[in-house]
């Protein structure tokens, strides 16, 4: 009757939003009266394994086969499925990043168990199973009720924020029953951009629009981002132009990011944008049109020259980390 | 070659977001409808692109009412071939995979392309379930497919980078940015879709999971502070001690 939960890794590193969603988990299973069991696959330290406890896991299950490196969908749904059977599980957590994504529509099919994706808010159980969701590119939030008697919930990463304390997880090896005929997508290749800050994790986020001019100005952006320890982004005209890579467009039909802080310099703030940035708890704009849109939806705001700001922000932000 | 292109219709991009009945159903007034970006400018171009360079039948699917024709015809007028409406109305993400998995189950097709996720709803639920109704591998939030007789190469996004993959056909592909450019439909589209097949087909029995209790809209922000370009100390300040981001 355990409450199952996805913690996905990469490079043998458990997620950040996946500890969120461990403990997302560990708090909904306090709420039902059950305990948390996290569901690891694929080969991770065992440091990193019995640390979930931190989060509120009181066991986890381990999958350590080679084979679970990388997210083949097929493979992790028939894992899962046969984890959440083992535990009994009514109810299993997902992450709504890019491996929940590839994997939660799977069991839930399989299983037959309604999906949430993109939850932000604990189950209300006071009338159903009701889970309230991002809708409409989060310009709106949806009340959705899971009527079925398994449930998948999805949360949206960097909602909830992470509060480790000093439990204990015991580790339990689990060797599911895979095939290697099962792995139908094979990947062949992984390229990630090393040293960055993943920009759907990030609790800072500077973004850059089309007021930046050109690709060749970003340094004082990238400068910037590297002082507040922030990803970067970009808007949709930035990266039609080419400026920066397709996988930094935050807006509508980019990414959702819902960071602790989004720094917009230099971008108007159409609605398409904004629908992508509008979870982020604090934004502010810098821009040297004070009639930009992006002011209404922000917190913080300059009206100047982002050539001239941004480089004293930076310098002011170094300060502050020294002090 | 056969290919599926599921298709939804949206509320287009700049479409003012309101509720009515006691804020249990969107407001559609004054809302134009659209393909749900994703389905048309990524999964349904790059259909239309492998159909003019290898040569493929390229079907359209929706799930909905007969209001769905206009997207539809759009779809048809970009270049889709044939498209099936499967008469129903739901927002339940597995009662819509089950439609669209029973018609791909009978039609037999090679691949199968969704958007991403819808503008509306964001469930990114359809692709995945679909796959597994049907026994299928599935490769989601694809930038880029390229096809080299039966083996697809599929890249996919991962937190932080791409993942270059193989798979072999059939296959179901969820489709973002970068798969392919958006088009515009022209007058010979435009005309040659008012004459092509589009079926209207009875639903298959299926189960409902989930359902919408009640939308809400975000809270208004309380208003932008101002802080003077001479002043980054008092925004950094701020950040720091009011906000607490920093």
């Amino acid at each position: 009757m355990s409450i199952l939960i996805f913690a996905d890794q990469a490079q043998g590193k458990i997620k950040k939003a996946a500890l969120e969603a461990v403990q997302y988990g560990a708090k909904v299973a306090a709420q039902l009266g059950t305990t948390a069991t996290a569901l690891v696959l694929g080969p991770v330290d065992a440091a990193e394994l019995s640390a979930l406890g931190n989060y509120g896991a009181q066991k986890v299950l381990h999958a350590a086969d080679a084979r679970l490196h990388e997210v083949e969908s097929i493979v992790y749904t028939k894992v899962i499925s046969e984890a959440a059977e083992k535990e009994g599980s009514q109810v299993i957590i997902f992450p709504h990043n890019f491996d929940g994504k590839a994997v939660a529509p799977r069991v839930a099919a399989r299983l037959k168990a309604g999906l949430v994706a993109g939850a932000i808010s604990y189950p209300d159980t006071s009338n159903g199973f009701v889970v309230k969701k991002n809708v409409f590119s989060g310009k709106a939030f949806a009340h959705v009720n899971i009527t079925s008697d398994k449930k998948i919930i999805a949360i949206i990463p960097n909602t909830f924020a992470l509060t480790p304390g000093t439990g204990t997880a015991t580790v339990e090896p689990f060797s599911p029953a895979i095939q290697d005929s099962d792995f139908k997508v094979k990947v062949v290749k992984t390229e990630t951009v090393s040293g960055d800050v993943p920009l759907t994790e990030a609790e800072i986020v500077v973004s850059g629009g089309r007021g930046m001019k050109g690709p060749e100005n970003w340094g004082i952006l990238e400068d910037l981002a590297k002082a507040l320890g922030a990803a970067t982004a970009s808007s949709r005209p930035v990266a039609d132009a080419g400026w920066r890579p397709h996988h930094e467009h935050v807006g509508q039909t980019g990414l959702t990011v819902r960071p602790n802080l989004y720094v917009a310099i230099g971008i108007s703030g159409a609605i398409q944008h904004l629908a992508g940035v509008n979870g982020s708890k604090v934004i502010v704009v810098i821009n040297k049109d004070p009639e930009a849109p992006f002011f209404k939806a922000a917190d913080y705001g300059i009206v100047g020259d982002a050539f001239e700001v941004v480089p004293k922000l930076t310098a002011a932000v170094q300060k502050l980390k020294q002090s | 070659m056969k290919i599926l292109v599921c298709i939804s219709k949206t509320p287009d991009t700049t479409a003012k977001i309101a509720f009515t009945d006691n804020n249990t159903k969107f407001n559609e007034a004054g809302v134009q409808f659209i393909i749900n970006p994703y389905d048309e400018w990524y999964a349904l171009v790059r259909a239309l692109e492998l159909k003019e360079t290898i040569g493929a039948d390229v079907h359209l699917v929706t799930v909905g009412g007969a209001d769905c024709d206009p997207i539809i015809r759009k779809a048809l007028a970009l270049g889709g071939d044939e498209a099936f409406r499967i008469n129903a109305d739901s927002a339940d993400s597995f009662y819509i995979a089950s439609q669209i998995a029973a018609h791909a189950r009978e039609k037999q097709y090679d691949i199968i392309f969704t958007g991403k996720e819808t503008i509306d709803y964001n469930g990114s639920g359809i692709g995945g379930m679909v796959a597994e109704l049907l026994d299928l591998p599935y490769v989601s939030i694809a930038a880029k497919f390229d096809l080299n007789g039966t083996v697809a190469t599929v890249n996919r996004e991962i937190e932080g980078g791409e993942e270059t993959c193989e798979v072999s056909l059939p296959v179901v592909v969820s489709c973002q940015k970068g798969m392919a450019e958006a088009r515009i439909p022209n007058m010979r589209g435009i005309m040659a879709a008012r004459t092509k097949p589009l079926t209207v087909v009875d639903p298959v029995a299926a189960d409902t999971l989930t359902s919408v209790v009640s939308f809400e809209l975000p809270p208004a922000k309380a208003g932008v502070k101002l802080i003077s370009p001479d002043n980054v100390d008092e925004l950094v300040k701020l950040l720091h001690e009011e906000a607490k981001v920093i």
